[in-house]
């Protein structure tokens, strides 16, 4: 049976890993080979590097470092930050990225999508949307690291996004994100039964408790965190052990 | 010993090499006839599309040339399925190594198999299937020292029915061949270059015992 996944995921900056909360007071975590190499030693089932520089004259550095990772470890990894063409994929996918994921670029060219769907198969192509429950109840899409509002709600256009061919969504829950109280369950099994992909659910998980509320209640595929890995709040064998005893299938 | 990865329009190629080098093993990536048929090892790696892989084969001649191959041969994921004698994808007929044909996944095709992916919180079968999944009924001298029942890591659409080759099983939808074997030729669905101790053994177990 397809076992549920637990996702950490590592921020870069300058080819550094990189802690804070909600992007402030970000300082240095070390090397991101090392800190990857050892969630997968505890049982990460996939890692997602998300690069905050994202900036040209870095894009050398991602690659190095993206190889670097490919050569050491030995689960799944997705890239992800900045990435905005066919070019840029093929580059972090020679370099030995299994998957990559897109966010603010797509939503503002959804033809790079299908271009990479294309180019590439939908398996490599994470499509990442954050998204804010505004007071209206609706559930909007924001861009640009949370930065920039748009009108259109995250349900069409996660659709729109699976529709051009994204293999998996990362849905982050701005309300939820940081505040360690639970994932959105709403929006994360709205998405997860109604489209044909997994959906990996982001922001929010502080306690075991939360993960199994998001893969059960929620339907979620995948679940990602990041702060509480690195600042050691819930190890993975405990986590995958908790999630197993409740009924999920883990790997373990 | 000469270990060579036969270089083809299809992704996940660098991956076998990067997982390789992480045993302790060189390899030559290459779609140079003379190097593949001088190799003592052959691994036929991939990601991609059936229809347009088999067509960049045909092109290079390197469909015959696979189906000659006289030593150990290991296909990965889309090397398997076109290792197969037709697929599905794109109504492709493939290199006819193992009777099996590859199917798409149906998510409604058995009911029992969907009640018991929502009882495991799943509210559907996703398709392609994406992530860990078990390897059981395993056979040959290439799972050897790998537990019935390791988790492997799985990225596919398609499967390879069930057969007289089959090696390995996995349950997504129903029952499938994980893994197929015949004569020297040797192929797994999923990705021992992305399944963590277990995927080592068997890279391990291919270039060593078989």
């Amino acid at each position: 049976m397809l076992t549920k996944r637990i996702i950490p995921c590592l921020d870069i900056k300058d080819g550094r890993t990189v802690k804070g909360v909600n992007f402030e007071n970000i300082r240095d975590a070390g090397d991101p080979v090392e800190l990857g190499a050892l969630y997968a030693r505890e049982g990460a089932d996939e890692l997602v590097f998300l690069d905050i520089t994202a900036t040209n004259e870095k894009r050398k550095t991602l690659r190095e470092l993206v190889n670097r990772i490919a050569h050491h470890i030995n689960i799944p990894f997705t890239v992800g930050g900045g990435i905005s063409s066919v070019e840029d994929v093929s580059l972090l996918l020679q370099n030995g990225a299994d998957k990559i994921s897109v966010n603010t670029s797509a939503f503002r060219r959804p033809e790079l999508v299908t271009e990479l769907a294309r180019e590439f198969g939908s398996q490599c192509v994470v499509l990442a949307i954050d998204t804010r429950q505004e007071e209206d109840g609706n559930w909007y899409v924001y861009l640009n690291g949370g930065r920039v509002r748009t009108e259109t709600l995250c349900a069409d256009w996660a659709a729109e996004g699976v529709a051009r061919g994204a293999g998996e969504i990362l849905l982050t829950s701005m309300n939820n994100d940081g505040t360690k109280k639970g994932f959105a369950l709403d929006i994360t099994r709205q998405l997860a039964e109604a489209l044909p992909v997994p959906i990996i659910a982001s922001g929010g998980g502080g306690v075991p408790h939360h993960f199994a509320e998001v893969l059960g209640t929620g339907k979620a595929d995948a679940a990602l965190a990041a702060s509480i890995f690195h600042f050691k709040e819930i190890g993975i064998p405990e986590l995958k052990g908790y999630l197993q005893e409740r009924g999920l299938i883990m790997r373990l | 010993m000469k270990l060579v990865i036969i270089k083809y329009n299809a992704g996940n190629i660098q991956s076998v090499l990067y997982a390789l080098e992480r045993i302790g093993r060189q390899a030559v990536v290459t779609d140079d006839p003379v190097q593949i048929r001088d190799a003592d090892k052959v691994i036929f790696p991939g990601v991609g599309e059936a229809s347009t892989a088999m067509d960049y084969l045909r092109e290079r001649g390197l469909d015959e040339l696979i189906r000659g191959l006289k030593q150990p041969v290991l296909g990965i994921c889309l090397g398997m399925q076109l290792m197969c004698s037709y697929s599905e994808e794109n109504d492709t007929t493939c290199l006819g190594i193992f009777e099996e044909k590859v199917r798409r996944f149906e998510p409604g095709a058995s009911p029992e198999a969907a009640e018991a992916a929502m009882a495991a919180g799943a509210s559907v079968f996703k398709i392609p299937q994406i992530g860990w999944n078990t390897i059981y009924d395993l056979r040959t001298p290439l799972f050897e020292g790998v537990a019935d029942g390791s988790y492997c890591y799985f990225v596919h659409g398609y499967y390879a029915a069930l057969g007289g080759h089959t090696i390995a099983k996995t349950d997504y939808v129903q029952p499938y061949s994980s893994g197929l074997h015949r004569a020297n030729f040797y192929g797994v669905q999923f990705h021992p270059e992305k399944s963590a101790v277990a995927g080592e053994r068997i890279l391990q177990n291919f270039i060593d015992r078989i």
